[in-house]
């Protein structure tokens, strides 16, 4: 037992964050149902975008959580909760991925190969109806564990204050960390990849990854600053904190145009005809325009606005450029899914915003009642004391 | 020479980094400018107690980097589109994503070397390695686990009672006096010193020696030969494939090498008359071609014009000359059989001139007696 000496008074968030939250959750899911209605293939599409971009932001909070308890992070650990609570939108997968799950058939071409389609029937054993709803089920299952145990013991600290609950969680988190990369991967192929499924790139786990852990850090950022800059967090937490934020932020996206670079370049260079008609479908009129934005706003601009130090310490800073890169993360996906759909280009109608709409008010209620129930620093984490002392 | 002493500082030392902290934001609060901290390790947060401004050597990078970025893609671009266009893999000649990892990696490296340098040489200022706080108690002390703090006198508001009280307030042990050690001030380092040479040359002998020696007697690997060892057959080799051992084979019989006919009429030069067609047909091209090679090769005996008059003026029995009726009522492969075959002294031309080159020679043979037995009809 520890007595920590660090002072919390326990802040209710104003009523106002629920009412928001409510409000984006109905227009959401408005636009959503009416999408459903008038455009059922459209919106099927902007369904995968909207599930595996609400699985960036819970799978890659947890992962977030996991990774300061494997690497013994100390700044971190008093905005903990803030990846804890984000990542409790695990529930809410379900939500999105059981519409998907009834309309499998008219979504992916794979469930139905033609009898001359040798690709397709090669790949059939892993490419099939069964299969592919037993891997969902069992990749969110493992997700879910692991956040239930994970987060049951930050939780019980708080009141036990147990020393031997950190070293619990950093063996959970070694455990979920292989799992986390095999999941993460197999749910890029299988939800982003397998849309196309005659393409191969054996890197696009890893891509979806570095966008995942980008939109979680961004999400959290905002979050973070918000609440932090507001007093909800505990007394004396330094901008240095901020700092590291924005340096793991910038530090993604590096990473990520480091993978998207890299996937391409193999590819253009070896030129091959199985490869290559991916990224010319992405060539394809207005297409073009929107994959040079690509380089621009998932790469460019969130590289010049993160490079300087004070840019990174900067609060207001900080969450305008991790809105961008969420709208980044966003775009990328979009950029992923839908050239399948529209062959020669984008028609943007009000569909689109469906999806982001929802998922925002879902974020930010279930948030809202995360912080209702429980603490919103881990007072009971030995790590603490330190992590407030955090200076550069 | 100086017998009183320069002060150079007073310093104080700490225990935990806590206190040194404070003693740093103290100073910054009395206003001193000219002082300094020292730890055994860099402590987080002591930029923001001693108010630092931000480094400067981000700039370094950020120019030196961005230098090696423009010098990157200028160099690759002239190269491969410039100087030296080549098609590789069927890209275009400028084709920026292949240059991506280089121009990146140059990025990288040039801004890496360039901060060190600039790190050592500008900021560290590194040849100089003389410091007044060398070989003092107190140097000993911050770094192994002492903290310290260093005062310098030249500091505008410098006094020493002042000093002393300072430190005593914020609780230092060990308040001392550095002063200037005395060659230090006397003594100016000149870089061309007996003593800085005969080192440098002693580092120059036992690093290139120890160098030559782990590498060439110690580790020393077979350079990657590959490309000299290939499983084929070299010339005058022996060989494991036949049974007697001869690497270098005879071609198959009745091989013919290419622009190598066997002649036919060896010592029949009537039926080489009868038989002969000359296959090249008069054109400027064979005509130049003869007269180079009959210039090279006939002219010395049967002189430019084929006359007989040749240049070695009767040192050597002179030829007949080649505009006697004989030679011109001649056929083509008659002469042909004579450049082939030799006829009286004159020796066999076959292995000087090639089968289309004697062709040649015929042509412009031909030409010669044309043009000194003209006919009337050829001037209209």
């Amino acid at each position: 037992m520890i007595s920590s000496s660090v002072e919390y008074r326990k802040k209710e968030l104003p009523s106002k964050v629920q009412t928001i939250g409510l409000g984006l959750l109905l227009v959401g899911l408005l636009i959503v149902v009416l999408g459903y209605l008038v455009n059922p293939e459209r919106s099927a599409y902007n369904n995968i975008i909207g599930l595996t971009f609400l699985i960036s932001i819970a799978v890659g909070s947890l992962f977030f959580v996991t990774i300061e308890f494997l690497s013994g992070a100390v700044w971190s650990t008093p905005f903990r909760r803030v990846g804890e609570f984000l990542s409790s939108t695990v529930w809410v997968l379900p939500l999105l991925f059981i519409p998907l799950l009834l309309n499998v058939n008219t979504i992916f071409h794979w469930t139905h190969p033609a009898p001359a389609d040798k690709t397709l029937i090669d790949k059939a054993p892993y490419l099939n109806v069964n299969f592919f709803i037993v891997r969902v089920i069992v990749f969110w299952l493992i997700w879910l564990l692991f956040y239930y145990l994970i987060i049951k013991n930050s939780r019980k600290q708080d009141q036990t204050r147990d020393q031997y609950l950190t070293k619990k969680n950093i063996k959970l988190s070694a455990i979920f960390m292989p799992l986390f990369a095999l999941t993460i991967s197999f749910t890029a192929i299988d939800w982003l990849m397998s849309i196309e499924p005659h393409w191969f790139s054996t890197i696009f786990g890893v891509y979806y990854f570095s966008g995942t852990i980008l939109a979680a850090l961004a999400v959290g950022a905002i979050f973070i600053v918000l609440l932090n800059e507001r007093g909800f967090f505990v007394k004396g937490i330094h901008t240095d904190s901020y700092y590291s934020l924005g340096a793991l932020i910038f530090a993604f996206t590096n990473f990520w145009a480091y993978i998207a670079f890299s996937q391409f370049l193999l590819i253009w260079y070896a030129n091959l005809p199985e490869e290559t008609f991916w990224f010319l479908a992405r060539w394809e009129g207005n297409w073009k325009f929107f994959s040079v934005g690509l380089i621009v706003v998932h790469f460019l601009v969130p590289y010049i606005g993160l490079l300087s130090q004070p840019s990174k310490m900067n609060p207001k800073r900080l969450i305008f450029m991790s809105g961008w890169i969420l709208f980044a993360h966003y775009y990328d996906l979009y950029w992923l899914v839908m050239p399948n759909f529209f062959k020669d280009g984008i028609p943007l109608s009000w569909i689109e915003l469906g999806f982001p709409l929802l998922i925002a008010g879902l974020m930010i209620l279930v948030f809202y009642y995360q912080a209702k129930k429980n603490n919103l620093v881990p007072i009971g984490d030995p790590k603490l004391k330190r992590g407030i002392d955090f200076r550069l | 020479m100086m017998s009183e002493k320069i002060l150079y500082s007073y310093t104080g030392i700490f225990d935990t980094p806590d206190e040194v902290t404070h003693a740093a934001e103290e100073a910054v609060k009395q206003g001193y400018t000219k002082y300094d901290v020292n730890t055994p390790y860099p402590l987080h947060g002591m930029n923001k107690a001693m108010k630092l401004p931000a480094s400067k050597l981000g700039y370094v990078a950020l120019i030196f980097g961005l230098s090696g970025t423009l010098g990157a893609l200028l160099s690759l671009w002239w190269v491969s589109a410039i100087d030296y266009p080549l098609v590789i893999g069927g890209k275009p000649f400028f084709s920026f994503p292949a240059y991506i990892p280089v121009i990146f990696e140059v990025t990288v490296l040039s801004a890496a070397i360039a901060t060190v340098l600039a790190m050592l040489f500008f900021f560290f200022k590194l040849p100089n390695n003389a410091h007044p706080l060398h070989a003092t108690d107190y140097m000993k002390k911050v770094s192994n686990d002492k903290y310290g703090i260093v005062i310098q006198a030249e500091d505008p508001i410098f006094d020493e009672a002042s000093v002393r009280k300072f430190l005593e307030s914020v609780h230092a042990k060990d308040i001392n006096a550095v002063y200037w050690a005395e060659e230090e001030i006397t003594h100016k380092h000149k870089i061309f010193e007996p003593k800085f040479l005969t080192f440098l040359l002693v580092v120059v002998i036992l690093t290139s020696g120890t160098t030559y020696f782990t590498l060439n007697k110690l580790m020393f690997m077979l350079p990657f030969n590959w490309m000299m060892e290939q499983q084929k057959q070299n010339p005058q080799q022996k060989s494991l494939v036949f049974a007697d051992g001869f690497g270098m084979r005879k071609p198959v019989e009745g091989t013919i090498a290419r622009g190598f006919l066997p002649y036919a009429f060896k010592g029949q030069p009537d039926l080489a008359g009868e038989k002969l067609i000359n296959p090249i047909p008069i054109s400027k091209e064979s005509l130049q071609l003869g007269q180079t090679k009959f210039d090279i090769y006939c002219s010395p005996c049967h002189g430019y014009q084929g006359e007989g008059n040749s240049r070695l003026r009767g040192q050597y029995p002179n030829p007949p000359s080649l505009h006697s009726e004989k030679v011109r009522t001649w056929s083509d492969g008659r002469i042909f059989a004579v450049l082939t075959d030799g006829q009286n002294v004159m020796p066999s031309y076959s292995t000087q001139l090639s089968v289309d080159e004697r062709w040649a020679v015929i042509n412009y043979v031909r030409a010669l007696q044309r043009a000194l037995n003209a006919k009337e009809s050829d001037l209209q």
